[in-house]
């Protein structure tokens, strides 16, 4: 691929688990176990799982803000994981975070402009306090603010504006890609929508392009163009929007799907309760073979003693799963 | 005015609230969070009662148990449970109630569950407490719920405290405890909201199997508008702290009729629906009500696209048709759903 924006290969996060009095390590947990996807320049990219699955810790990896054990990152051409801490700050210019909590990311004893405008001061972007006003302005007009609450703290804002502040921080050194993680889960439905379509015209405006992390599949479909679903530390299919949620391939996806419940009572009668059963175990002990195996309902001898490869084209789709070998 | 508690047809309800009002000290005054609430349960019904952050859904199922805190206060109404007025109880007469005619599955498994007493103690305490039974009994009985909540190896697990429990099998053992006295109400604040999808599924699937076989009523509180479809036999929908309309939950889905309702209806993404030429979702325009600044009249006029001078008076909550009841003063022509999306779409 020409166009791609963000390369990760094979990427593992691996974190030692300490044990005892002398802390040795006694093993360690694979949050994220050889996760490979594609970013192309202005799509959304949606990842999708369950708690544990390893979407957050993923994103995290590809901004270093955690040391990948394993893999490569290439973004923009470089890769990422080749660079010192001096460098990544060069590189955090053109890659941005917008968080879930926006009571939580926000510090309360600042003033939005300050909160606004911090990035642009560390990294020396601002020729002079009128210039760094004036850029201020300019963003929180972009995310739907009135300029003239720049003077004010978070606290005076409600979800749905914080989250607008947190966006406009992200947007003030230009980034080219934007990681949001659990964007809207936080905010009532009604706000939801005025931040999802908020994001939808922000990447049309600026040519942006999203990893978009959520749990919640109905706003992953409505935002992403391609959607990669995680399981336990690894990606079990990626797949265009249409194709994921018309075939899905993976019993994990097939799964997903039915159990989220359609808001329409009529549709809900129709369609046959079809749940899977049991939790997702802990990523300190993942079943072996297909860490899916032991709650997928398709289950054969194979799924427990060979870890399903993820393959298939880029444009038809890729699968992890023994139902669905390569050349299948 | 007509209050929504009298739609039932022939028979009095198991739970009828009439004109309930709840009210909080807070640092900027007093605070209404509930204001003339009225909604009705039959026997073994589920009703949902919908509303985002601060429309007094939650409040409104505390008050029904008496479990207010000391900074609010029950200012009015009355709860109507079997025939007798909750609110004239002492506190001894609720605490004989509470877990044993009604009880409470609450959102956080993990705080709502005491941490130091093991999973037997807990699911048995009300058993012990209500029926008077000695702990051996008790602990059968408990182990014999955690089955039915399908908790694998139930009687050794009894031993087990909460924190050896994943969250969904905390949840379980919440529903086994709410089970323990074949309650003839619970009431599930958010029950599944903490918790994964395919578990979300599993538990609410499960709480609905089992409240149906006991004949219990299920009062499920919630935001999510897919669950709402998919469990709930009818629907309330809150807006700052008043009921703005109710309807069985396929009239409700097919036909919404307050403007609040039909614009949140149309601002949820879906899972199915075509997605491309509409990557912008329909909105409800401004920000969630506050409640210690309401505006006179009806508190959704600053959002709705509808509102006009008569919505400075506050709207009574009126029978539209038979079972139907909506607080709005503007009375959309045929085909309302339609037309009241759209146009939010167009406010947007």
């Amino acid at each position: 691929m020409t166009d791609a924006l963000l390369q990760v290969q094979d990427l593992k996060v691996h974190f030692p688990v300490r044990e005892g009095l002398l802390q040795r390590e006694a093993g360690s947990v694979k949050a994220v176990d050889g996760v490979s996807f594609e970013l192309r320049r202005g799509e959304t990219f949606g990842l999708v799982g369950e708690s544990g699955c390893g979407k957050s810790t993923t994103a995290l990896a590809v901004l270093r803000m955690i040391e990948p054990t394993a893999g490569r990152i290439v973004f923009e051409g470089e890769d990422v994981t080749e660079h010192t801490a001096a460098g990544m700050r060069t590189i955090r210019r053109r890659m941005q975070m917008v968080y879930q909590d926006p009571f939580g990311a926000l510090n309360p004893r600042m003033k939005v402009q300050d909160i606004i405008g911090e990035p642009l001061v560390v990294h020396g972007l601002a020729k002079d306090r009128s210039a760094w006003r004036a850029r201020i302005s300019e963003l929180m007009d972009l995310v739907g603010l009135l300029p003239d609450m720049a003077d004010r703290y978070p606290h005076e804002f409600s979800g749905g504006q914080r989250q607008r502040i947190g966006i406009a921080r992200a947007l003030a050194l230009e980034p080219s890609l934007v990681i949001c993680d659990e964007p809207v889960s936080a905010l009532d439905v009604s706000i939801q929508a005025q931040v999802i379509n908020l994001l939808v015209e922000l990447q049309e405006r600026l040519g942006l392009t999203y990893l978009f992390i959520a749990h919640d599949l109905s706003v992953v479909r409505h935002i992403s163009d391609r959607i990669g679903v995680m399981y336990l530390g690894r990606i079990v299919e990626v797949a265009d929007r249409d194709t994921l949620f018309k075939n899905p391939r993976h019993p994990y996806t097939q799964a997903l799907l039915n159990a989220v419940p359609l808001p329409d009572p009529e549709l809900e009668s129709r369609r046959p309760e079809n749940l899977i059963a049991g939790e997702v175990p802990s990523v300190r002990n993942p079943p072996p073979g297909c860490r899916f195996h032991p709650r997928c309902p398709k289950v054969m001898e194979v799924c427990s003693q060979e870890v399903p490869i993820l393959h298939g084209e880029e444009a038809t789709g890729q699968v992890a799963c023994h139902l669905h070998p390569p050349g299948d | 005015m007509t209050a929504a508690g009298d739609a039932s047809a022939g028979g009095a309800p198991l739970l009828d609230v009439r004109d309930l009002s709840v009210s909080f000290r807070t640092d900027r005054g007093l605070v209404r969070a509930v204001d003339g609430v009225s909604l009705h349960v039959e026997a073994g019904e589920t009703l949902a009662i919908v509303g985002e952050s601060g429309s007094g859904k939650s409040v409104t199922a505390l008050s029904i148990l008496r479990l207010i805190d000391d900074a609010g206060s029950i200012d009015g109404g009355r709860i109507l449970f079997d025939g007798e007025d909750l609110l004239r109880h002492d506190e001894a007469t609720m605490r004989a109630i509470r877990g044993d005619r009604i009880a409470m599955i609450f959102q956080e498994p993990m705080s709502s569950l005491n941490p130091v007493l093991t999973i037997g103690k807990q699911v048995g305490e009300p058993i012990r407490l209500h029926r008077g039974s000695v702990w051996k009994q008790a602990y059968e009985r408990a182990a014999e719920l955690l089955r039915r909540v399908r908790i694998p190896d139930a009687s050794g697990r009894l031993k087990d405290y909460p924190h050896h429990f994943s969250g969904g099998m905390r949840q379980r053992a919440m529903i086994a405890m709410a089970l323990a006295c074949r309650p003839r109400l619970i009431i599930a604040d958010e029950p599944t909201t903490a918790l994964d999808v395919t578990v979300q599924a599993q538990i609410l699937a499960l709480l609905k199997e089992l409240t149906r076989e006991a004949n219990s009523a299920l009062i499920l509180i919630t935001h999510d508008l897919g669950v709402v479809a998919r469990y709930a036999d009818r629907v309330a929908v809150m807006y700052a702290g008043r009921v703005v309309e109710t309807a069985t939950a396929r009239a409700l889905y097919a036909d919404p009729r307050h403007p609040y309702t039909a614009g949140l209806m149309a601002s949820i993404p879906t899972l199915d629906g075509d997605v491309e030429g509409s990557r912008r979702l329909a909105t409800i325009p401004g920000q969630p009500p506050d409640l210690a600044a309401l505006p006179e009249g009806c508190a959704f006029a600053p959002r709705c696209p509808h509102a006009f001078e008569r919505c400075g008076q506050p709207p009574p909550l009126e029978e539209t048709e038979a079972g139907r009841f909506s607080a709005c003063h503007f009375r959309p022509p045929s085909g309302r759903a339609q037309v009241a999306s759209r146009s939010m779409e167009k406010v947007s």
